[in-house]
């Protein structure tokens, strides 16, 4: 099943040894074979053939069916009252997908005592709003999101569905997904619409080693989670005009399983969010001791960023673990991203790789973290850093 | 108390280096692991079973050679395992994955299921709480701290949000995922590992799960890779070395006004 190969119109080119991302091709006499417990069908090689030797068996698509589908909907998720930020780049991220389609853009919203959040959700790019505000959708739980979700679309028929890629949006994704058996596209870093109108899906794999790009070709809705601060929520356009449409979504107190007994914020007071700010300083095993560390919190402080650590500086408590940036930690995309004495090891740079401008400085000139430095410094922070503090500070008050 | 954990074999991705004449990835040679965060899960059962008695059930599915996966799970002390393999589960996404999983579980006896939260090859931490929904049992994501009441009725997990954490309980049965904090993964010791390879292990079938085949595999798949290429390389990023502190200060500060960063 899957792989059709057609040996006798192989012309043993090999190119498709050589686009093979799964090491499943190997040559075989003149001509190929294929090791199927590698292959994962990602039609690499039959698209390179020239001579149409490889076939992927598809299904087949019903374009009547998916015709039905339209509109590109955001979940809004909203946290002690107020948007999340990746909500609002979602919405101006769908505007353009929206364009691109000619449909139209559905926020949705979901809490209690959220229903003030709608207007400013027009004035981001929404044409409509769909509103469900009730007392136990005060608080996340899978189950009552779940629910208020699937009833929302099953018989309005969106296109496409973004949630954001934080934990909720994580957490509830994938259980609207599995409920309308439905593709479903994590992490997304870029979305874009084809010559067929498909949604494609671009998101990093491998700890960043290779960007996929991935479809649902046969089912709608499409849906995808997207990583936060990939895309810039546009400024507010207060002349805007969208629908506000209050929805009632029944949802029974016995249909919510789990209960939450308690939030413990471990946000310390004062200290940004690396996933949301701007600008992230970083720091790692160089700067040595806890105390050390008020020196990128200057840097922080000039910039408007937020601190961050490498594990091994969470793991020793001297950043609490919401700062962590990396695998186990937070994924994040800031514009400009600050490496201090960080070596740069996959686990880290797999949750930052993907920043705009990533600033190192490293003493020993072979970290790895220089690899995808935009600007490397081969130095010692503590020589360096109260320089760098030093010009930004002129510059800004030059301006 | 019957606990399942479905684990994944995964690539060392650390190892995992890309040809720069071709942009693909070089696979040869790179060792196979126990997804760091299913050890995390394997140990949680574990230690749920030495306080409160049970069995601990490792199920993966995956070639012939995720085996090796299994086995370290039951070196760590899982009782038994389950094997799904067969050419017709290849190429199924995180849907079919959960589903094909699911379909097996399904006949399986369990109170608690606890999974890692992603697995480091896709990092899309999909397939747990799809697992969940095909069950039609609640879940809790993101676990640092579990705890089971007295009883054995219920559990209360620490969840990580993005601020923090949450308290959250919920009857049993329940599918939970594991996270960094949770524990300390023990390593297997020797006696353990021999054991390993005497525990009861099943392997199971397309065709002893009894599913349509048009349900698993790439054709049970909504979700299809059209394309990988390598993330786009840096242009010529700058290096240089500090001989003079102020001045490569002077000049990143330039760089970065000139890129409006700042
Ligand atoms: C499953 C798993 C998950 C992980 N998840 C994460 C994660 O989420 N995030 C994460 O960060 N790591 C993670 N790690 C750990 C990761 O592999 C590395 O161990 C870690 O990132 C190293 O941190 P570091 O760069 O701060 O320290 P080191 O590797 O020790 O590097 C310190 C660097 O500082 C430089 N240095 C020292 N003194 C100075 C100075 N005065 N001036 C300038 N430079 C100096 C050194 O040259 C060195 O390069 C994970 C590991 C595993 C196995
Ligand atoms: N093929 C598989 N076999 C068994 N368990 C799996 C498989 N794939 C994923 N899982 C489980 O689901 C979790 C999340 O995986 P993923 O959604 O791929 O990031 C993993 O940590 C495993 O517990």
């Amino acid at each position: 099943m899957g792989l059709i190969y057609k040996k006798d119109v192989c012309t043993g080119c090999m190119l498709c040894p050589k686009v093979c991302n799964f090491g499943a091709i190997e040559k075989d006499g003149d001509k190929v074979k294929f090791d199927l417990d590698k292959c994962v069908l990602c039609g690499s090689c039959e698209e390179v053939c020239p001579v149409d030797a490889i076939e992927i068996e598809r299904q087949v698509i019903d374009k009547e069916h998916l015709a039905q589908y339209k509109d590109v909907w955001v979940w809004c998720e909203t946290h002690e009252g107020r948007l999340r930020s990746v909500a609002r780049e979602l919405v101006t991220k769908s505007r353009e997908l929206a364009d691109k389609l000619n449909e139209q853009v559905v926020a949705v919203l979901l809490g209690h005592n959220v229903e003030g959040l709608a207007e400013s959700l027009v004035h981001q790019g929404a044409d409509k709003v769909l509103v469900v505000d009730k007392e136990i959708l005060a608080e996340y739980t899978t189950d009552a999101y779940t629910i208020a979700m699937t009833t929302l679309i099953a018989p309005r028929k969106p296109s496409i569905v973004l949630f954001g890629a934080t934990s909720n949006g994580r957490d509830l994704a994938p259980r609207v997904a599995a409920r309308m058996a439905l593709g479903l596209t994590a992490d997304c870093t870029g979305l874009d619409i084809d010559e067929e109108g498909q949604l494609v899906q671009t998101r990093p794999a491998f700890g960043g080693n290779i960007m996929a790009e991935i479809l649902c070709p046969y089912t709608r809705p499409q849906m995808a989670t997207v990583r936060p601060n990939v895309f810039k929520p546009s400024e507010l356009d207060t002349s805007r005009d969208g629908d506000i449409e209050k929805v009632d979504v029944e949802i029974r107190p016995n249909q919510v399983r789990t209960k939450v007994l308690e939030k413990v914020s471990e946000v310390v007071e004062g200290m940004k969010s690396v996933e949301e700010a701007d600008v992230v300083v970083c720091s790692g095993r160089g700067i040595k001791d806890p105390a050390n560390l008020e020196l990128p919190q200057k840097l922080a402080d000039v910039l408007d960023a937020a601190v961050g650590g490498s594990r091994p500086i969470v793991d020793l408590g001297w950043l609490p673990p919401t700062q962590q940036v990396g695998q186990s930690g937070r994924t994040i995309c800031p514009k400009l991203y600050f490496a201090l004495g960080i070596s740069g090891a996959i686990q880290h740079t797999a949750g930052m790789s993907t920043s705009d401008i990533i600033v190192a400085i490293n003493k020993d000139p072979e970290a790895p973290i220089f690899e995808i430095a935009d600007f490397g410094i081969v130095g010692d922070i503590f020589d360096i850093l109260p320089h760098i503090i030093e010009e930004v500070k002129r510059l800004k008050a030059e301006r | 108390m019957k606990i399942i954990v479905p684990v994944k074999q995964v690539p060392e991705v650390a190892e995992v280096k890309v040809n720069p004449d071709t942009g693909t990835l070089i696979r040869e040679g790179v060792p196979s692991i126990l997804n760091p965060f299913d050890e995390l899960a394997v140990e949680a059962a574990i230690q749920l079973k030495e306080s409160h008695g049970g069995e601990v059930t490792i199920i993966t599915m995956g070639p012939p050679q995720a085996k090796d996966a299994l086995y370290k799970a039951l070196a760590m002390g899982g009782d038994k395992a389950v094997h799904m393999t067969d050419r017709a589960f290849a190429g199924a996404d995180t849907w079919a994955t959960a589903y094909t999983l699911a379909k097996q579980i399904e006949k399986m006896e369990f109170d608690l299921i606890i999974c890692g939260k992603q697995a480091i090859d896709g990092d899309t931490a999909q397939v747990g709480p799809e697992i969940a929904e095909v069950l039609g049992i609640p879940q809790i994501c993101y676990a640092r701290h579990i705890e089971m009441s007295e009883d054995g009725k219920s559990i209360t997990v620490h969840r990580e949000t993005d601020e923090g954490y949450e308290v959250v309980k919920a009857r049993l049965p329940v599918l939970i995922t594991a996270t960094k904090g949770l524990n300390e993964p023990r390593l297997p010791n020797i006696m353990g590992i021999m054991k390993a390879k005497k525990k009861p292990l099943e392997e199971v079938d397309a065709e002893s799960l009894g599913v349509p085949e048009d349900e698993i595999g790439l054709k049970g798949s909504p979700t299809q890779v059209r394309k990988v290429f390598p993330p786009q390389k840096k242009a010529g990023g700058i290096k240089i070395e500090a001989e003079d502190p102020k001045e490569v200060a002077k000049k990143l500060v330039e760089f970065l006004a000139e890129k409006g960063a700042i």
